[in-house]
């Protein structure tokens, strides 16, 4: 491996200047499905949590199988599957371990985000194929820490969700080694692996996967002055709240392709899948977009807009560009609608009838304005006519989820292609 | 049997002489510019001092560095640890293993105690880090008696247990007191209060009270008890658990040292026999009982609490 100093990020080619290093797109998936569309609509990389040793006990977790599943489907679009494998081990979670890392190695399963030495050192031992990357949980938050971190091995770090640019630029000239940073999703408002809020609050352990976001709680602020208690609040005044908003640098996509980080992550492994192919379809687009012509790339407002289409958070940059002010937190409120719905997902399209055939996710009817969107084509936006059930049979609403209908559109549509509403 | 350690966090120079009559074997002292939610702030030359005074009583003194360090305090690591190093104390408290490379630049060879909190939970993270110079693995307040008695069985290092005192359950590196009062318009107030170490959250569905306060290191909330387990020690002693600390942040100096004096006659009870100690611990534990502020209730913290995930 040589040194970032000498890693070149840029180099002019048909004397036009081209980003050579593309770094990772890296997406959440919480079952099978949402890893084909992660995939399909352009992550390069997606992780994913197997039934033990992973943070996020409620997400959807992979089996062994499904994992092998999701990584041949993985393969054929050459991405990579990573398994978060990111708790603190208590004494009576190691047994099984061996066999677990082996598993994933044998499923062909590309590397573990860990955080926890006792996985790290035994991942080495029995799973040596696998890469080893440090999670967030280990908050690594400064240069000398990643250089440990790179003596010990690992190929990749994942950074404290508190780091800046600035802090990372000097990471990068520091040490060689590869560093995914969070571009996009929820946070934590704590150091993550710091906090057991949810520990004392609910008995249910946050570094092994029982987080029930009690920093999203409402609460009363009080001193005590000479010896009685005095609220810090008044009538009208909103409760003390702890809530971040949710991060998103799409608009900071060319600084940190420039900075060189290796892979940028969304979070989300709970979230939809419309969430997921509307989140990565759009950082694909910048991404590309900026690589092929950095010097004359303008963040287009349409891609803004279609971010927006999935968001159910006020968003903010974070720590990526300094330290955050209270504007990158929410008081009184907690999250908002997404102003659109996902109403169902293309199976097949037939050029010849211009039948649309689609899997009902949503409620729907004829009459409707509906977006179509996906990586083969442009969005655009059709008035659904008549809708027939498999069995030819009209219908005033497309009401039952997974129902299978038909309809006509006269653009041309790809399985897998997403249809959305916008609420009124 | 060997005693175990009684560790204490003290708040003034004043303060470690009255734990040392008070029956303390060690002091864990520091800075917030190095070191987390400390109880009282001793600079370097403070630190001399209180080294000083403890090494004359025959005692031990630690220094805190386990805060979460960013780029612009990592320069700052080795020569603070060679300073350390040349006034002699015993052991350094860290967390984030930029310490470790630190340490390896000072080249010093101060014992280094690896204290992450709460991601300190099984006895392999404790071997591991021993074997890259750790000496002590001070254990997270989240585990069980059982935990920690078998941790205690496979570790290679000394362990310490916190037994009495708040624990933090949470670390952000935002200011959050701050940020409430900006939202609230009262600019005043975040000035005002930037110090104070006198609020609460409430939380009504629990009717809890956390601890909160801001410092260098970002904001800090506490349990809403205090832990303490005098009359529960036996289980701890026949593990031969190395340390036990009290600690005392966000208690008054008269407290830390009457809560001090009463495990060291646990301690001393117990070493004497197992019966002296049960003889007297119904006592003891009375009267920490006695002295505990109003709006901080005892409880046994997690030792005989069963979490779920």
């Amino acid at each position: 491996m040589t040194l970032l100093k000498d890693d070149t990020i840029s180099e002019i080619r048909d004397g036009k200047r081209v980003i050579v290093k593309k770094p990772e797109l890296l997406a959440p998936a919480g079952n099978l499905e949402k890893l084909k569309i992660a995939v399909h609509y352009g992550a390069d990389a997606v992780f994913i949590g197997g039934q033990e040793f992973g943070l996020r006990s409620n997400a959807g977790n992979f089996s062994i199988d499904e994992m092998r599943e999701g990584v041949e489907f993985a393969n054929k679009y050459g991405a990579r599957i990573y398994v978060t494998t990111n708790i603190f081990a208590h004494n009576d979670n190691m047994d099984g371990l061996d066999e677990y890392l082996k598993a994933l190695e044998g499923a062909g399963v590309a590397g573990i985000i860990v955080a926890d030495p006792l996985i790290i050192e035994t991942c080495k031992i029995v799973a040596p194929k696998l890469e080893i990357h440090l999670s967030t949980q280990q908050s690594l938050s400064n240069w000398k820490a990643v250089q440990y971190w790179k003596e010990e091995g690992l190929e990749r770090v994942v950074l404290a969700r508190e780091t800046s640019a600035e802090e990372i630029k000097l990471m990068k000239e520091k040490v060689d080694i590869e560093i995914e940073s969070f571009v996009h999703g929820a946070m934590c408002i704590a150091y993550s692996g710091r906090c057991v809020l949810s520990n004392h609050m609910t008995a249910r352990d946050s570094n092994r996967g029982g987080c029930c976001q009690s920093c999203r709680w409402d609460y009363d602020l009080y001193a005590v002055e000479d010896g009685e208690e005095k609220p810090l609040f008044e009538e009208g005044n909103e409760a003390f709240a702890m809530s971040p908003k949710d991060l998103k640098l799409i608009e900071s996509i060319p600084k940190i392709i420039d900075l060189g980080i290796d892979s940028l992550k969304v979070e989300g492994r709970m979230k939809s899948i419309h969430y997921i192919a509307t989140v990565v379809s759009v950082y694909r687009k910048v991404i590309d977009a900026y690589c092929a012509d950095p010097d004359n790339f303008k963040i287009k407002l349409e891609w803004l807009e279609e971010l927006d289409k999935c968001a159910n958070r006020e968003t903010a940059s974070s720590f990526f560009e300094g330290q955050p002010g209270y504007e990158q937190q929410m008081f009184g409120e907690h999250g908002k609608q997404t102003k659109f719905d996902f109403v169902g997902m293309v199976l097949d399209y037939n050029e010849e009838t211009q039948m649309v055939t689609l899997q009902q996710r949503n409620y729907f009817k004829p009459g409707d304005e509906v977006e179509f969107f996906g990586p083969e084509i442009e969005n655009f936006k059709v008035v659904i006519d008549e809708v027939w059930d498999e069995d030819g049979q009209a219908l005033d609403a497309a009401r039952h989820p997974l129902q299978i209908v038909r309809f006509k559109c006269a653009e041309k549509l790809y399985p897998m292609n997403m249809m959305r509403k916008e609420m009124r | 049997m060997t005693k175990p350690e009684l560790l204490v966090t003290p708040q003034s120079l004043s303060h470690i002489k009255a734990l040392i009559e008070a029956g303390a074997d060690a002091f864990l002292i520091g800075e917030q510019q190095f070191g987390l939610r400390l109880a009282g702030e001793f600079t370097i030359e403070e630190v001399r001092e209180a080294t000083a005074i403890i090494h004359n009583a025959g005692k031990k003194v630690y220094v805190a560095m386990n805060a979460i360090f960013h780029n612009d305090r990592v320069d700052a690591l080795a020569p603070y640890m060679k300073a350390l190093s040349e006034i002699g104390v015993d052991g350094i408290v860290f967390g984030d293993p930029s310490v470790i490379i630190a340490r390896r630049e000072a080249d010093v060879n101060i014992p280094l105690h690896w204290n992450p909190e709460t991601i300190a939970t099984n006895w392999f993270q404790a071997n591991y880090w021993g074997k890259r110079g750790a000496t002590r693995a001070v254990l997270a307040r989240e585990l069980s008696m059982d935990e920690i008695v078998e941790i205690k069985e496979n570790a290679e290092i000394e362990i310490e247990v916190q037994v009495h005192g708040m624990t933090c359950m949470f670390q952000s590196k935002r200011p959050l007191l701050g940020h409430y009062f900006l939202y609230e318009g009262k600019a005043m107030e975040v000035e005002n209060r930037k110090n104070n170490r006198n609020m609460f959250l409430h939380d009504p569905e629990r009717n809890s009270k956390y601890p909160i306060y801001e410092d260098l290191n970002g904001t800090h909330i506490f349990s809403p008890n205090d832990m303490c387990i005098i009359d529960e020690l036996d289980e701890l002693f026949e593990a031969e658990i190395d340390v036990f600390k009290i600690e005392g942040v966000l208690h008054t100096e008269e407290y830390v040292v009457a809560v001090t004096e009463c495990y060291r006659k646990a301690i001393d009870a117990y070493t004497e026999s197992p019966d002296a100690y049960f003889d007297i611990k119904e006592e003891l534990l009375a009267k920490i009982e006695e002295i505990q502020p109003e709006l901080r209730p005892l409880d046994t913290g997690f030792f005989f609490k069963e979490t779920v995930y």
